[in-house]
C-alpha cells in the first residue's frame, strides 16, 4: 500500500468507474433523491452542481456507504455493490471528504492518517509511515508536514490531511463535498492542482459545489441537480455557460446583476472618526479609521479577509470595544450592543449560525430577537405570544423563508434560508443604518440574487448601508462608493462609477497608488 | 451532514440489520417518550439483576412501591422527602437552562438552613414573636443567605470569567464547615452536634397539626414547604415560557454570542440567575429545618443538592418535570431507608441514570431495521 494499490483492471471501453442508477432516498417529509442517475468516468473530474438542499450530499453519502438508498443500484467498475458502511465503500476504492472534518486535533498528520487502520499495532517506527505519507503527499501535490499536529494546521492543510487519509486507504474515486467553502482563493488553486494530479494518474473525482465559476474552472463534465432530481446529466464542462448552469440549478432565469436605480444620497447617517480597536488576539486591528455613510447609499468596504473589516463592523454595532468617535445622525453615541439595537442599527453579521441566530430556538424566537422589548411584542414583563407568532408568520411569508413552520429550529434552515431569516428580521426594523458583513458568503446564485435585491431595496428606501465583502464583484454590483481597507486603515475611496478594478485589487493587497493619485485621494478624504 | 451508519448486526447472514442515521429534527413527543422508556427499561434490567442474584423482582418492586406510595402515611413521607428535592432541583434546572453549571445547590441549601436558623438562634427576633412574623422572616433569611452564597460564583464568573463548576463545588465544602462551626460551637446544645429545638412559632405548619379538627390528617408530616416547591416550580415555568426575562435566559442558554448581538447584558443575567438559583436552594434549606427537623444539625442534608443535579437532568431542565422527578427520587430515598441492606434502590437509581443518558442517542439518531434484500456484493 506504499504508493496506493494498483488500479484494478477495467473492462476495456466501459470507462465508468462508478454508475448510479435510479437512486431513491427518502427522509421523513422529503425525498432527497428521486431516481437519480449518475456516471463517473475513470480519470475525470465530474462536478455535481446544485443549490443547497438539492440532494448532492445525500447522493454521495449513499455512494460512500453512509446512507443506504431506498431504491436504485450502485455499480462500481461494472459490479453491483451494496455498501453497509463507509469502511466497505473505501475498500471498494471510494473515499469521501466531508464538509466537516473528522480529524483529531491533538495528534499528528501521520497519526490521523493511520487512525482506524490496524497498522501499526504499536507506535514504533512511525518514521517509516511518515516517509510513506510524505511520498504520497508529494505525488498528489498535497503539501503537508507529516509530523505537524493537526491543531497547528490551517483549514486548507487539514483538508489535505483528509484527502491523504482517503488516498492512503487506496481511494481511486475521491468525493469532495463542497471542498472550497472553507478555503481561501490561493488554497482553491492548490486544491485544483491536486485534483488534476489525481485525474492525470487515472483516478476520478466527484466535485460537489454550488459555485458556478469553480465548477466551470475544474470540471470535465457537469451534472446539475435540483430538488432531488437531475436537471442536466454530464454536460461537457468546456461548453457550459454561466447563465445556462444557473438556470438549470435554480429552475428559472437568474439575474446575476441587480437592477440599480441611481443613488440619491441624503444626510450623513453614520460618521466615524479615528477609530482604533484590537482584534480577538489583542493585536491592533483598526488604526484610525474614519468614514461617513449617507442615507440612500451603499458604501462598499473592500479588502482581503483579516484587514480589519470585520472588527470595524463589530465596533459600529457595539460588539467590540473601541477608541474614537461614532456619530449616528449627528449625535455622538458611546456604542454598545444594547444602544445599537435601541438606535435601530441593523446588523447582518458575518457569523450567521454563531452570532446572527440561536440555532436551537424556533424561527419565531429568532425573528423577535431585536424587538421583543417593545410593544406590541412586549406586554409588561411578558412577551405576547400571539403577537410574536403573527410577526414571525408575516416575515416568513414576506421574505419567503422556506421552513415547515415558524416553530422549526433555526439550525434546520439551509444557509440561504437562514440568511433570509436574518435579513427579514433586520430589514423589517426599517433601519436607517444597516451593516451587512459578507451577506452572501456560501450562498448559491438564487439566494445571492435575493439577498442583493433586499439590500438594494433598503437602500432605495433611504437606508445608509455599509457593505463589507471580500467579493469584489459583489461590491462592484451593489456599492455606490467603495472604500478599500488594508492593515486596519482605509487606503482609498472611490466613486463606484469611476472605480478601477485593477487599482482596487492593488490597494487590497498593499500596493501603492501612483504619487498624484495618492495626493488626490488625500484631498478627497480631507474634503469630507 | 457527516452522519455515520453503524452496522450493528455486522454478520452477513443476519436477515435484518440496524441502520443508524442522524436526525435533523426530532419530533416533539420523542423526548418525553424516550425518558419514560428509559425509566421502564431500567426497571426491567434491574428486575433481571434482582432475579439473577436470587431475589424476587416482583416482590422487591411491590415493596418499594408500598413503602413509598402504599398508604397515605408513606405517600406523605415521600412528598416530605421530595420537597427539598423540588426546590434544589429547580435551582439546578434554572441555572442549567442558561448553561450555568451550578453544582453548588448543596452549599446554598446549607446556607439557607443556617440563615433561617439564625432568626431563631441568634436570635434576630426575640423569643415569643408570633409565627406569622417568624416564618416569613426565616423564609427571607434562608433565601437571602442562599442567594448571597450563589452570587459569589455568579459575580466571579460574570466579572472575571472564573469557571463556576469549580467555585460552586468548592463553596459546598466551605458552606458545610461554616454550618458545622455554628452547630458544634456557638449554637450547640450541650455539646451535641445539633442546636436546641426551635420553638413552635418557628415550625412550618403540617397537615398533622390540623388533626385536632380533621382526624384523618393525624400523623401526616407534609408541611407548607411542599407548597413553596409547587408554587416556585409553576412560577419558574411560567416566567421561562412567557416572560421577556425567560426568553433572554433561553437565548443566552442557546447562544451567548447571539444574545449579546441582541443587546442582552449577559453578565447581569449570570449574577441574577445565580442569585435566584441560590435563593431557591436556600429556601429548600429553610423548609427542611423549619418543616422537618425543627433544629439545625450536622447531617441536615443527605446530599439533596447533588441529587438535584440528576433531577434537573431527568426533567430535561423543565420546572414541571422537576416535580415529577423529585417525587420519584423522594420515593427511592424513602424505599432506600426501608430495604437498605439489599442496595436495590441505589442500583435502580444508577441504572435509571445510565438508561437516560444512553436514550439520548434515540433522540439524536434515527434507528431503523433494514432488510438487505438487494443484490449484495
Ligand atoms: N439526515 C437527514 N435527515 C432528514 N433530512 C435530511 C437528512 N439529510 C438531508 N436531508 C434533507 O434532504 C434534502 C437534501 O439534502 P442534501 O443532500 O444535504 O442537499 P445538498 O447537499 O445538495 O445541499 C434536504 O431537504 C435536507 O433537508
Ligand atoms: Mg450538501
Amino acid at each position: 500500500m506504499t504508493d496506493g494499490p494498483a488500479l484494478p483492471a477495467r473492462s476495456a471501453g466501459a470507462g465508468a468507474a462508478v454508475e448510479l442508477r435510479g437512486i431513491v432516498k427518502r427522509f421523513p417529509g422529503v425525498v432527497a433523491n428521486e431516481g437519480v442517475d449518475f456516471t463517473l468516468r475513470t480519470g475525470e473530474v465530474h462536478a455535481l452542481l446544485g443549490e443547497n438542499g438539492a440532494g448532492k450530499s445525500t447522493l454521495m453519502n449513499i455512494l460512500a456507504g453512509i446512507y443506504r438508498p431506498d431504491g436504485g443500484d450502485i455499480l462500481v467498475d461494472g459490479q453491483p455493490r451494496d455498501f453497509r458502511s463507509p469502511r466497505e465503500a473505501i475498500a471498494a476504492g471510494l473515499g469521501m471528504v466531508h464538509q466537516h472534518f473528522t480529524l483529531v486535533p491533538s495528534q499528528t498528520v501521520t497519526e490521523n492518517v493511520l487512525l482506524g487502520l490496524d497498522r501499526p499495532r504499536f507506535r514504533l517506527r512511525l518514521g517509516r509511515y511518515e516517509a510513506e505519507i510524505a511520498r504520497l503527499a508529494d505525488r498528489f501535490n498535497l503539501r503537508t508536514d507529516p509530523r505537524a499536529k493537526v491543531w497547528q494546521l490551517s483549514v486548507g492543510e487539514q483538508q489535505r490531511v483528509e484527502i491523504l487519509k482517503m488516498l492512503y486507504r487506496g481511494a481511486n474515486v475521491l468525493i469532495m463535498d463542497e471542498p472550497t467553502a472553507v478555503l481561501a482563493p490561493q488554497e482553491v488553486e492548490e486544491l485544483f492542482r491536486t485534483l488534476r494530479a489525481m485525474t492525470a494518474q487515472g483516478r476520478s473525482v466527484v466535485f460537489i459545489s454550488h459555485k458556478l465559476s469553480e465548477v466551470m474552472a475544474i470540471a470535465d463534465r457537469i451534472t446539475v441537480m435540483r430538488r432531488g432530481r437531475v436537471t442536466a446529466a454530464a454536460l461537457p464542462g468546456s461548453g457550459a455557460t454561466r447563465s445556462q448552469l444557473a438556470r438549470l440549478m435554480v429552475g428559472r432565469e437568474v439575474l446575476e446583476t441587480v437592477a440599480r436605480a441611481p443613488s440619491r444620497p441624503g444626510d450623513v447617517v453614520l460618521s466615524i472618526r479615528d477609530i482604533e480597536a484590537d482584534n480577538d488576539k489583542g493585536l491592533r486591528a483598526l488604526r484610525g479609521v474614519s468614514l461617513d455613510v449617507r442615507a440612500g447609499e451603499i458604501l462598499g468596504l473592500a479588502g482581503v479577509a483579516g484587514n480589519g473589516q470585520s472588527e470595524l463592523a463589530q465596533v459600529i454595532t457595539g460588539l467590540r470595544p473601541y477608541a474614537g468617535r461614532i456619530e449616528i445622525a449627528g449625535r455622538e453615541v458611546a456604542m454598545s450592543p444594547r444602544r445599537a439595537v435601541a438606535r435601530g442599527i441593523a446588523h447582518v453579521p458575518e457569523d450567521r449560525t454563531g452570532v446572527g441566530s440561536a440555532p436551537n430556538l424556533s424561527l419565531t424566537d429568532n425573528l423577535i430577537m431585536k424587538r421583543y422589548r417593545q410593544p406590541p411584542l412586549a406586554r409588561g414583563w411578558a412577551i405576547d405570544r400571539a403577537a410574536a407568532r403573527s410577526l414571525a408568520q408575516r416575515l416568513k411569508d414576506e421574505y419567503a423563508i422556506a421552513a415547515p413552520s415558524i416553530d422549526t429550529q433555526a439550525r434546520l434552515l439551509s444557509g440561504g434560508n437562514l440568511q433570509r431569516l436574518i435579513l427579514a428580521r433586520e430589514i423589517d426594523l426599517q433601519p436607517s443604518l444597516m451593516v451587512a458583513v459578507q451577506p452572501t458568503r456560501g450562498l448559491d446564485v438564487g439566494a445571492i440574487e435575493a439577498v442583493h435585491r433586499l439590500l438594494m431595496a433598503r437602500r432605495d428606501a433611504g437606508a445608509a448601508t455599509l457593505l463589507v465583502s471580500e467579493d469584489l464583484d459583489e461590491i462592484l454590483a451593489l456599492a455606490d462608493r467603495i472604500a478599500v481597507m488594508y492593515e486596519g486603515g482605509i487606503v482609498g475611496t472611490f466613486d463606484a462609477a469611476d472605480a478601477d478594478i485593477h487599482e482596487i485589487g492593488l490597494l487590497m493587497t498593499g500596493g501603492r497608488r501612483s504619487a498624484d493619485d495618492a495626493a488626490a485621494a488625500a484631498d478627497a478624504v480631507g474634503a469630507r | 451532514m457527516t452522519s455515520g451508519r453503524l452496522p450493528i448486526g455486522s454478520s452477513r447472514s443476519l436477515p435484518v440489520r440496524l441502520s443508524v442515521e442522524r436526525r435533523l429534527a426530532a419530533p416533539r413527543w420523542l423526548g418525553p417518550v424516550t425518558t419514560i422508556g428509559a425509566v421502564v427499561l431500567a426497571l426491567l434490567v434491574s428486575a433481571v439483576i434482582i432475579a439473577l442474584v436470587g431475589g424476587d423482582p416482583v416482590r422487591s418492586y411491590l415493596h418499594i412501591v408500598r413503602s413509598a406510595f402504599g398508604s397515605v402515611g408513606v405517600l406523605s413521607d415521600t412528598l416530605v422527602k421530595a420537597t427539598p428535592l423540588i426546590l434544589t432541583g429547580l435551582a439546578c434546572a434554572l441555572a442549567f437552562r442558561m448553561r450555568l453549571w451550578n453544582i453548588g445547590a448543596e452549599g446554598q441549601f446549607l446556607l439557607g438552613a443556617w440563615g433561617a436558623s439564625a432568626i431563631v438562634l441568634a436570635p434576630v427576633l426575640p423569643a415569643g414573636t408570633p409565627g406569622i412574623l417568624v416564618i416569613p422572616a426565616m423564609m427571607l433569611a434562608g433565601a437571602a443567605a442562599g442567594a448571597a452564597w450563589g452570587m459569589i460564583p455568579g459575580v466571579l464568573r460574570a466579572r472575571f470569567g472564573v469557571n463556576e463548576i469549580i467555585t460552586t463545588l468548592m463553596l459546598n465544602y466551605v458552606a458545610l464547615l461554616w454550618m458545622q462551626y455554628w452547630v458544634f460551637g456557638p449554637w450547640s446544645e450541650g455539646g451535641f452536634q445539633q442546636t436546641a429545638q426551635f420553638p413552635r412559632e418557628a415550625w412550618l405548619p403540617r397537615l398533622t397539626d390540623l388533626s385536632g379538627s380533621l382526624p384523618a390528617f393525624s400523623g401526616l408530616t407534609i408541611h407548607l414547604g411542599l407548597v413553596f416547591g409547587l408554587v416556585a416550580a409553576a412560577v419558574v415555568w411560567f416566567v421561562l415560557r412567557r416572560g421577556r426575562w425567560g426568553y433572554e435566559i433561553r437565548l443566552i442558554g442557546d447562544s451567548p454570542r447571539a444574545a449579546r448581538y441582541a443587546g442582552i447584558d449577559i453578565a447581569r443575567h449570570i449574577v441574577v440567575v445565580f442569585a435566584i438559583s441560590g435563593a431557591l436552594a436556600g429556601l429548600a434549606g429553610m423548609s427542611e429545618v423549619s418543616g422537618v427537623v425543627h433544629r439545625l444539625q450536622d447531617r441536615i442534608s443527605p446530599g439533596y443538592g447533588f441529587t438535584a443535579i440528576i433531577i434537573a437532568y431527568l426533567a430535561k431542565f423543565n420546572p414541571l418535570g422537576v416535580i415529577v422527578a423529585a417525587i420519584l427520587f423522594g420515593a427511592l430515598l424513602l424505599a432506600g431507608r426501608e430495604i437498605q441492606p439489599s442496595g436495590v434502590p441505589s442500583m435502580i437509581q444508577g441504572i435509571v441514570l445510565f438508561a437516560l443518558i444512553t436514550s439520548e442517542i434515540l433522540v439524536r439518531y434515527r434507528v431503523r431495521l433494514v432488510r438487505p434484500g438487494r443484490a449484495a456484493a
